[in-house]
């Protein structure tokens, strides 16, 4: 049965004589064949949303049927490639359409022709189960790609055609109950249905970031949740590309929903460029993107989220750790309110529909650590970017996505117009998984962390309440020992806390580092209070050159040279003796 | 093409239509009556009403006496090398005295959002002759990036200063400007035109005006006319484009007024709730392609209603530019030209479009040490005003000898001043020296022993 369009109004088309269409079912709309989905079933007729520009479209146009949700095509071949909000590849749209998007240009996905070839690692006769892998093949020089059972699929293996082959044709036959069932290495998956795990296992490791302020101060748990809300400015994306560039994660997946044209050029340029760190490999190959642009249709934003989750779910089910990133969850917010208005819903905060609560939790569940039905230990980690209107935190997005999640890296305007990077707030933003990783920090690091942390953010919170009597009465009128707080507070935040995404050492610390740095920084701390007890004054125990070295340790000491911590605790230690020395003989000969 | 006579109703710039098989989303439609031609867009289309945004206003329209045509075309916009030189309305007709107007190509005037996969991240500089704007917050060839004003302070000046300084570093490469005033005065629009004409600009320059009185719906459309007819001249022509609109504030006020006549749910301040996206579809125009010639760099310029910058106009812009130049009242009642506010400006391009090759080589030091020296300033003025200039420390009365340097020779000068960059930096580092060196926390040894030493 053949639909036909009966109002058309922006992304948003009316459509009747729908007998058979179903709730989110994918149309083609128009003699264009514009991809859309349904998204309202009425008494008579059908809404549905547009991906692609609605001018042109006329009213009594076809709207044809597809029989399927809107959906991903799961298969090698998805890693290294950059994808349009629903999985078309913007390089093959490139070829066809040239240098800007037009609509029409039909569905197409992930390639056809490249031939792969598995590793078989069952054999004809054995049982299979669903999500079981069967075979293995290479997918970049990073990854490997695991093929496993579709779901609904179990029995014995019947035939194996190990022959190279593309990714529609069959490479096995399974003998099931109903019947035998061909196999290929394809998958088709409805993008707004989460794929199962077989067990949730609670969150026991650390999303590593090689950034000091996220790994020390404020973790992510590897299968968590964490968002980053910041006015424009302060640095949500740079906080994203570093975590998608240097975070332990096998695989990225970036959504650009809503954002910058050019910064997924200079994505897709950075990560053609950059390589892992462990397997000198260019990181593009661990990388899946999605841009929807600012400009691109909005009702694609609101699909570049699902999209992007399926993607990474599939891989997190060969039995990796897949890192999302969403810059920005507001931006996908907002097509949901230009979608709900256009329908005439009643609106509920700030125009945003009432559902937005329950689709920002039903996102953010989709992230987890558990068992997969592979059998593997895997997680989806999920990073949103929020864009709060006016840099305002109590705005709806903001407030309802801290409901569900469990990190929350508060970007700070002031601390980005000081050119305090990255301008994580230490004051107001916090980590729920600092208390659930605590073992793995000590059986990693050899020593329990969370006193010593707990140390410097109360050094922080001292510090921010002495800065607002300095501003008053200037810094000379402060009693030694708040002095000192002062210039600790200073150290940490310029030698620690400030950290240099564009410099050759400093953009990525590994944990070892990260923690000897913070050491020194609370010895040097300890034994100047020592010494101020001791009856030195502030000026001689903030010693200005030792102050130095500490504030620049983080560029003059290598990553790969710790052994150079040892050595700048003992000239702290011998600093401070010999000052305590001297100032022990002065007060014995007065 | 048939004709139809009436229509079902009109508001404010809408007219509702009755709808025909055949009419396509977006289609143009005239509406003649004995008052002459209207021209509207269909915006949107209904089992029982089509409605339809009005260009020329619908004033004066009358319910039965009025003949509808569907054209079957879209609004374009008449393109030729020729518009150089040329001044057209908002919606793109001839206004100068130099006669009609023919293109040779015919543009649909929403233009199509570029492939990110076609995109080149832009490198390279324009020199725009403002030391602040050059030195700190460099315009990189294919960015965008904003001005945020306030009612009475001189962004119209600085635009037209701008417009007649913009250069490329390279003078062989071809270079237009794209003027578009959106709502503005007629006696803005008689400074602009008086200022380009004295200027001799006019050879690479094309305005489109849309003034203060003209209909709404011309109003939303003008930013596009300007931008299709820079997108000809950078993607057909290969010329590298600046554009400037001016003033983005008012375009969003009459999206706001169409939004409400069409009676949608509106979000924060009554804007509607797809301003960002709209917005985006104008500033995401600027750009490079990875495969043809030619840049489009966008300088939009906004007043924020009560200097305020979290009001949904600079804050959904900031979202979507790469920076801002932000201007400051207390600068401008200090009689400071340009009241350029350093700390809040940003280009964020910058770190990869300057240095050797494009600048100069020190001009990231240079710049990172006036940020940092300058952001010291701040803090010293607060206290020198609590207990007094005197009492300071002696190196927070330096930190005060040297904001008042940077504010009265480094930022200030005059609106027909085109500093070099040589020239900028050289102040740049003659008022450093006004520090000791001990400050100089963002220098490597080298470079101060170069720059610094005296």
């Amino acid at each position: 049965m053949i639909g036909r369009i009966s109002s058309i109004n922006g992304p948003v088309v009316g459509c009747v004589d729908t007998t058979g269409f179903r709730l989110r079912e994918m149309v083609l709309v128009g003699h264009k064949r514009l991809i859309g989905e349904i998204i309202e079933i009425k008494s008579q007729g059908a809404t549905l949303q547009v991906y692609e520009e609605t001018e042109g479209l006329q009213l009594d146009e076809p709207v044809y049927p597809t029989g399927k949700p809107l959906h991903v095509r799961l298969a090698p071949g998805i890693l290294g490639h950059i994808y349009d909000g629903i999985q078309r590849p913007l390089d093959v749209i490139k070829q066809q359409a040239g240098d800007f998007l037009s609509e029409g240009i039909g569905l197409m996905s992930i390639d056809e022709t490249t031939v792969w070839s598995p590793d078989f690692i069952v054999q004809e006769g054995d049982q299979v189960s669903p999500g079981q892998i069967y075979a293995t093949l290479q997918e970049t020089r990073l990854i490997e790609h695991r093929l496993m059972i579709p779901p609904g699929v179990s029995g014995r293996i019947k035939a194996i055609h190990r022959a190279p082959a593309t990714i529609t044709e069959e490479i096995m036959v399974i003998e099931t109950e109903s019947g035998d069932r061909s196999i290929t290495m394809e998958l088709i998956w409805p993008v707004r249905q989460p794929r199962p795990l077989k067990e949730r296992l609670a969150i026991s490791q650390p999303l590593q970031t090689g950034q000091r302020v996220i790994d020390m101060f404020f973790p992510i748990g590897k299968g968590g949740t964490a968002a980053i809300p910041g006015g424009f400015g302060t640095g949500k994306t740079i906080t994203q590309h570093q975590i998608a560039k240097w975070s332990d994660a096998d695989i990225i997946v970036y959504i650009g929903c809503g954002e910058r044209g050019n910064e997924m050029t200079d994505v897709l340029e950075q990560f053609r460029e950059l390589e892992d760190p462990q397997s000198a490999h260019k990181l593009i190959e661990r990388t899946i993107l999605i841009a929807n642009t600012s400009n691109m249709p909005v009702a694609a934003r609101e699909a570049s989220i699902y999209t992007g989750i399926t993607l990474a779910e599939y891989y997190r089910d060969m039995g990796y750790h897949v890192a999302i990133m969403a810059d920005s969850t507001s931006r996908w917010a907002e097509a949901l309110r230009e979608i709900s208005g256009r329908l005439e819903e009643i609106p509920a905060e700030e125009g945003y529909p009432a559902y937005l609560v329950s689709r920002l939790a039903e996102f953010y569940e989709r992230a987890g650590y558990g068992l997969t039905y592979s059998g593997k230990e895997a997680s989806v980690t999920i990073i949103g970017a929020v864009s709060p209107a006016g840099g305002d935190f109590s705005e709806p997005v903001t407030e309802n996505t801290r409901r569900y999640i469990n990190a929350f890296l508060a970007l700070d305007r002031k601390l980005a117009y000081s050119r305090h990077y990255p301008a994580i707030d230490w004051m107001t933003s916090y980590s729920g998984y600092a208390g659930l990783l605590e073992r793995w920090y000590e059986e990693r690091l050899g020593e329990n962390i969370a006193p010593l942390r707990q140390r410097m953010l109360a050094l922080l919170h001292e510090e921010s309440s002495l800065r607002e009597i300095v501003q008053l009465v200037g810094e000379d009128v402060l009693p030694d020992s708040q002095r000192l707080t002062l210039a600790v507070a200073r150290l940490l935040r310029i030698g620690y806390l400030q950290q240099n995404a564009f410099h050759p050492v400093d953009v990525y610390v590994p944990l070892e580092k990260q923690l000897l740095m913070l050491q020194r920084i609370d010895q040097f701390h300890r034994r100047a209070q020592a010494a101020l007890a001791a009856g030195v004054p502030v000026d001689q125990a903030t010693d200005p050159k030792l102050m130095e070295e500490l504030t620049k340790m983080k560029y003059d000491i290598p990553n790969d040279n710790l052994r150079a911590f040892t050595d700048l605790a003992q000239r702290i230690d011998q600093t401070f003796d010999q000052l305590e020395r001297s100032y022990r003989r002065l007060h014995e000969r007065v | 093409m048939k004709e139809y006579r009436g229509i079902q109703s009109a508001r404010g710039p809408l007219v509702f239509l009755e709808p025909k098989t055949g009419v396509q989303n977006g289609e143009i439609v005239e509406l003649r009556d004995e008052t002459g031609l209207r021209r509207a867009r269909v915006i949107r289309l209904e089992p029982d009403h089509l409605v339809a945004q009005v260009f020329e206003g619908t004033s004066g329209i009358e319910r039965d006496d009025v003949y509808v045509r569907y054209t079957g075309d879209h609004f374009k916009l008449e393109l030729s090398p020729d518009i150089l030189g040329r001044t057209f309305s908002g919606v793109g007709q001839p206004i100068d005295m130099d006669g009609s107007f023919f293109g040779e190509v015919r543009r649909d005037i929403n233009g199509r959002p570029i492939n990110p996969m076609s995109r080149e991240y832009p490198r390279n500089y324009i020199h725009t002759g403002i030391s602040a704007i050059d030195s700190l917050m460099t315009l990189i060839r294919g960015q965008k990036l904003p001005i945020f004003s306030g009612a009475g302070l001189p962004h119209r000046e600085i635009a037209a200063q701008i417009v007649a300084q913009a250069r490329l570093k390279d003078q062989t490469e071809s270079f237009a400007v794209v003027f578009g005033a959106i709502g503005i005065t007629q006696d803005d629009a008689f400074f602009f035109m008086n200022y380009f004409n004295e200027n001799q600009v006019s050879d690479h320059l094309v305005s489109y005006f849309n003034y203060a009185q003209d209909p709404v719906s011309e109003r939303v459309m003008t930013p596009r006319c300007a931008l299709c007819a820079a997108e000809y001249l950078a993607f057909d022509l290969g010329m590298n484009v600046l554009v400037v609109l001016l003033d983005i504030t008012s375009y969003c006020e009459g999206l706001r007024e169409i939004s409400s006549s069409r009676e949608e749910v509106p979000s924060r301040k009554g804007f509607p709730g797809y301003l960002y996206s709209d917005l985006a579809s104008l500033y995401e125009r600027a750009g490079i392609l990875a495969d043809r010639p030619g840049s489009i760099t966008l300088l939009p310029i906004l007043t924020m209603p009560g200097d305020d910058i979290t009001h949904p106009i600079p804050d959904l812009t900031g979202y979507i530019t790469e920076g801002q130049i932000v201007l400051s009242r207390s600068l401008h009642r200090a009689g400071i030209y340009p009241p350029i506010d350093v700390l809040p400006s940003l280009s964020r391009l910058m770190k990869d479009g300057i240095g050797e090759g494009y600048t100069r080589e020190d001009h990231a030091d240079l710049s990172n040490q006036l940020f940092s020296a300058y952001a010291k300033v701040g803090d010293a003025r607060n206290l020198a005003q609590v207990i007094g200039r005197d009492d300071l420390s002696p190196i927070d009365q330096t930190y005060l000898d040297f904001g008042d340097a940077f504010e009265q020779r480094f930022l200030s000068q005059s609106a027909t001043e085109s500093r070099s960059l040589d020239k900028s930096f050289a102040i740049g580092w003659e008022i450093l020296k006004i520090l000791p060196l001990s400050e100089m926390d963002r220098l490597s040894p080298e470079r101060i022993r170069r720059f610094l030493e005296r």
